[in-house]
């Protein structure tokens, strides 16, 4: 096991490596630079701004800058926020973004896999049906849609929530985890489905009902263990994926995450911080999908078998 | 805490969902998960009102504050904020726009208009309750015209005397300048030209005082973005100090009790939120969570205007919305097919049908509004002239025109006033048009690289004067962009008007020089900026002028705004009372 991972680890390094690389090489391909502004810079003020950045050096040259501050783990001050290093706008964001990415995966979790179950458990009638209907929609219902659609209903309408914010008042977290937690909640709830509907028709779920054993407790300790598998493998993924995603939601809510940096700084051409932000972004989806791996193993008596085989 | 709470009750579901899984429990577990996210709400009373209370100001700002250094930012959020944390020699006073008494409570101006003497009042104090002085200006200037700053609005400085030549490193030393300290509150400035709208660049941020001791505790003084300006360590003059500042949440800005008119201040506070996106800043506006918002959300203005009318403030607005012509291009060279052009958009329908009828037709660069500046009209919309003097030019019926790209940052209302103009210029002259919408960056590095046919623009004056019209227009000019220029313009704007003896004089040179442009139309005026903002009525002291300038000494929170017998409802029936 600790092998795998660690093989695991070293086949993330050059994929990093090329991240890096690639993305630090094509951001100052787009046109226009990060001291563009509608009011001409003077000359002086620009060449001094340049000087700071290292803008000034050959391409090559900042690259092994860059590479050789990153290492010592600083990403350089950002083009747009000069006054902050990107490191620290990242650590300023990511305790919200992380927060709101946990309650969203609980919301895709709770009502996907509840959909998923009660559909598979009844397969072609209207418990069946009209979750996977459901499910279908909140796919495709993009969130800049269903964002302000909630707020409309539960903070107009209703006046039961508020419609922005974070933390600030009571309630103020809800809105935006069910925004964006839906459309993962609907992926989860057709993987659920699919999986649960496999299990159900396995030999040993007729041995357990063969027994007398009750049908929660078939469902819930023999095929849910199985069912799941194609779930917990998204799970890593569609956290990273929230992590990375939060941007509309953060926008339509005013909530102070990750998520506006990341794009406003392409926006910007802050090339520190689209650096930052990407490679940090990159390391987690590895992380993610790594631990989703492990999790997968450990549910998955076949492939825990093979792993050890291989050993 | 309780953000722990309710992760609790989600695992709490989560085990519990282990344990049962009959339909029974799943329907259960909706209505407790339904239970358990209403009990979460429960109104509490908004932000507004809470406000009006404690008379702390709510204001949408736009987008996150790049940084709070006067003499390095630049941007209209953060000149938001600067205003309450500082204050320069002398204010405008928010009827008006003329310059009224600050640090500086008198002055004087010799005859021939270069020799500025202020009298600084002696109860001027910084927020940490040092003394403020002349010495401090002197300081903050020369700072403000250090290279390595990278000040962006360093050429407001520029009518003071040496001031361009030392900030070019022409010359080495800063006692050259015009700037002296004759005694600890005399200030004496001396200016290359006598320059009108000088007084009003001292209410300009980047002329403000800063706090020498802070500043250097912190880095070298022409050091930018160190560490001063975070809360506890800021120092500054204003009505209000630096309270707190996180990141894309808000900064907020609380009483100074030092500040020398702190008993006319009637505001506690103000929190600025940034918000970048108007129809966002508009739902928490309506929600009761803001006082003010940085802009109105266009299409949501009807609505307002039929509902609350009392909650939108719109105000003619110093700034011209244009499209600049590239003059080099050989089918653009000509001035009859630019004219023709300009003569074939039809303003009015434009803005009553894309534009909700915020704005207003321009016809010059300069606005109205500029202190008694009268701007030339030197033509009108005239489908039949234009299509004769497309003709003249050699292209009837637009036959023979090649097919032109029309390019804007990507917005919105760019998008819906370019595709009526792509109309108009299709139908009057059979000219047709390609829409091109960049990304922000991009359209700025083609407009200042030449690389468009037809650019949209805009201009916002920096003060209340023809002149931050007109002077950006000369030969080679780097927001001239168009590739056009003429060296008797360029001899009334940078000549002739400086040096005219009267205000008459001055304008008079200004009208020529700008008949002279309209008649070459280097770039098609299309409306005049109107500034427009959502506001709640609780707000005071804030009135309406063309500058969209406020002073927040004078604002203050109504809070009994809703309980005062209005104009409308006194035609309620009789007896009511």
């Amino acid at each position: 096991m600790l092998r795998f991972i660690f093989v695991r680890f070293v086949q993330a390094i050059p994929v990093l490596f090329t991240v890096i690389t690639a993305t630090f090489f094509l951001i100052r391909q787009a046109p226009g630079g990060p001291f563009d502004s509608e009011k001409p810079v003077i000359p002086a003020v620009k060449r001094a701004l340049e000087e700071k950045y290292n803008l000034d050096l050959p391409m090559w040259q900042q690259y092994t800058t860059y590479l050789g501050d990153l290492f010592k783990g600083d990403m350089g001050p950002s083009f747009k926020y000069p006054g902050w290093a990107v490191q620290d706008l990242i650590a300023s964001g990511l305790p919200t973004t992380a927060e709101l990415a946990f309650y969203a995966l609980m919301v895709a979790i709770v009502i996907g896999v509840l959909a998923g179950v009660s559909a598979a458990l009844k397969p072609n009638t209207a418990r069946d049906y009209v979750p996977m209907s459901l499910a279908m929609l909140g796919i495709c219902m993009p969130t800049f849609l269903l964002g302000p659609l909630l707020v409309l209903i539960f903070g107009f309408w209703l006046q039961w929530l508020p419609v922005s914010g974070w933390g600030d008042l009571p309630g103020d977290k809800i809105l935006p985890s069910i925004t964006l937690g839906a459309a993962y909640a609907a992926y989860v709830a057709r993987l659920t489905r699919g999986g649960m509907l496999e299990i159900m028709s396995q030999d040993y779920i007729r041995t357990a009902r063969a027994k007398g054993l009750p049908e929660r407790v078939v469902v819930a300790k023999h095929a849910l263990r199985g069912g799941l598998i194609p779930t917990v493998a998204f799970l890593g993924p569609a956290f990273a994926g929230l992590l990375a995603g939060s941007f509309v939601v953060e926008t339509i809510f005013q909530i102070p995450g990750l998520g506006r940096f990341y794009v406003q700084a392409a926006f910007n051409r802050d090339y520190t911080m689209i650096l930052g932000t990407t490679i940090f972004l990159s390391t987690l989806i590895i992380v993610f999908n790594l631990v989703s791996d492990l999790l997968a193993n450990w549910m998955n008596p076949k492939l825990r078998h093979q792993l050890r085989g291989g050993e | 805490m309780d953000s722990f709470i309710e992760v609790y009750k989600i695992l709490a579901m989560l085990k519990f969902l282990a344990n049962k899984s009959t339909s029974h429990s799943v329907n259960f577990l909706i209505v407790l998960v339904l239970a358990s996210l209403l009990s979460a709400c429960g109104q509490s009373e908004n932000r507004v009102a809470q406000g009006n209370k404690q008379q702390i100001l709510h204001m949408g700002n736009g987008a996150e504050p790049q940084g709070l250094d006067p003499h390095v930012v630049t941007g209209v959020p953060e000149h938001h904020i600067l205003k309450g944390l500082f204050e320069g020699l002398v204010v405008k006073n928010p009827h008006t726009l003329e310059v009224e008494p600050a640090v500086a409570e008198s002055w004087q101006i010799s005859d021939d208009g270069k020799l500025y003497t202020f009298k600084l009042r002696q109860n001027a104090k910084w927020s940490n309750g040092d003394p403020l002085n002349a010495h401090d200006f002197v300081w903050s200037w020369w700072r403000a015209l250090q290279p390595k700053l990278g000040n962006q609005y360093v050429f407001m400085y520029f009518p003071i005397k040496n001031a361009e030549q030392y900030f070019k490193q022409e010359i080495e030393e800063f006692t050259e300048v015009g700037v002296k300290a004759l005694d600890d509150f005399t200030l004496q400035v001396e200016l290359n030209n006598p320059t009108p709208y000088f007084l009003q660049l001292l209410d300009h941020y980047s002329t403000f005082p800063v706090h020498r001791a802070t500043i250097e505790k912190h880095g070298a003084p022409d050091e930018s973005y160190t560490q001063w300006t975070r809360p506890g360590n800021m120092v500054s003059n204003g009505p209000f100090s630096l309270d707190d500042w996180r990141l894309n949440k808000h900064v907020k800005i609380m009483r100074n009790t030092h500040y020398w008119d702190n008993d006319r201040v009637r505001l506690n506070g103000i929190v600025f939120h940034p918000i970048d996106i108007n129809t966002t800043a508009e739902r928490i506006f309506r929600a009761g969570q803001l006082h003010y918002t940085y802009e109105t959300a266009i299409d949501r203005v009807p609505w307002y205007r039929e509902n609350r009318p009392d909650q939108v403030k719109i105000a003619p607005y110093v700034g011209t919305y244009l499209y600049r012509i590239n003059t080099s291009l050989p089918h653009l060279s000509d001035k009859r097919v630019r004219k023709a052009l300009a003569m074939s958009i039809d303003r009015e329908k434009i803005i009553s049908t894309v534009l909700n009828d915020l704005f207003t037709p321009a016809y010059s660069v300069t606005p109205p509004g500029l202190l008694g500046y009268q701007a030339p009209k030197t033509f009108s919309h005239d489908p039949e002239q234009a299509r004769q003097l497309l003709a003249e030019a050699g292209y009837p019926n637009g036959d023979g025109f090649p097919e032109m790209e029309l390019q804007y940052n990507t917005s919105d209302q760019h998008r819906k006033v370019a595709i009526a103009v792509q109309q108009m210029w299709n139908k009057e002259l059979g000219v047709n048009v390609r829409l091109q919408n960049k990304d922000w960056k991009v359209y700025l590095d083609d407009e200042n690289t030449g690389n468009f046919e037809i650019s949209r623009g805009g201009w916002i004056g920096d003060y209340v004067d023809p002149n931050t019209f007109l002077d950006m227009w000369i030969t080679g000019s780097e927001l001239n962009r168009t590739r056009w220029g003429d060296e008797r313009y360029d001899e009334l704007v940078l000549r002739k008007a400086p040096s005219a003896k009267s205000r008459e004089q001055r304008f008079s040179a200004f009208n020529e020089a700008e008949t002279l442009m309209l008649e070459e139309m280097p770039f098609i005026p299309i409306y005049t900026y109107s500034s427009h903002h959502f506001k709640h009525p609780s707000i005071k002291g804030m009135p309406s002028n063309v500058m969209d300038f406020y002073n927040y000494r004078y604002v203050w929170l109504d809070e009994d705004w809703d309980k005062k017998p209005s104009a409308s409802s006194s035609n309620s029936p009789s007896g009511a009372n």
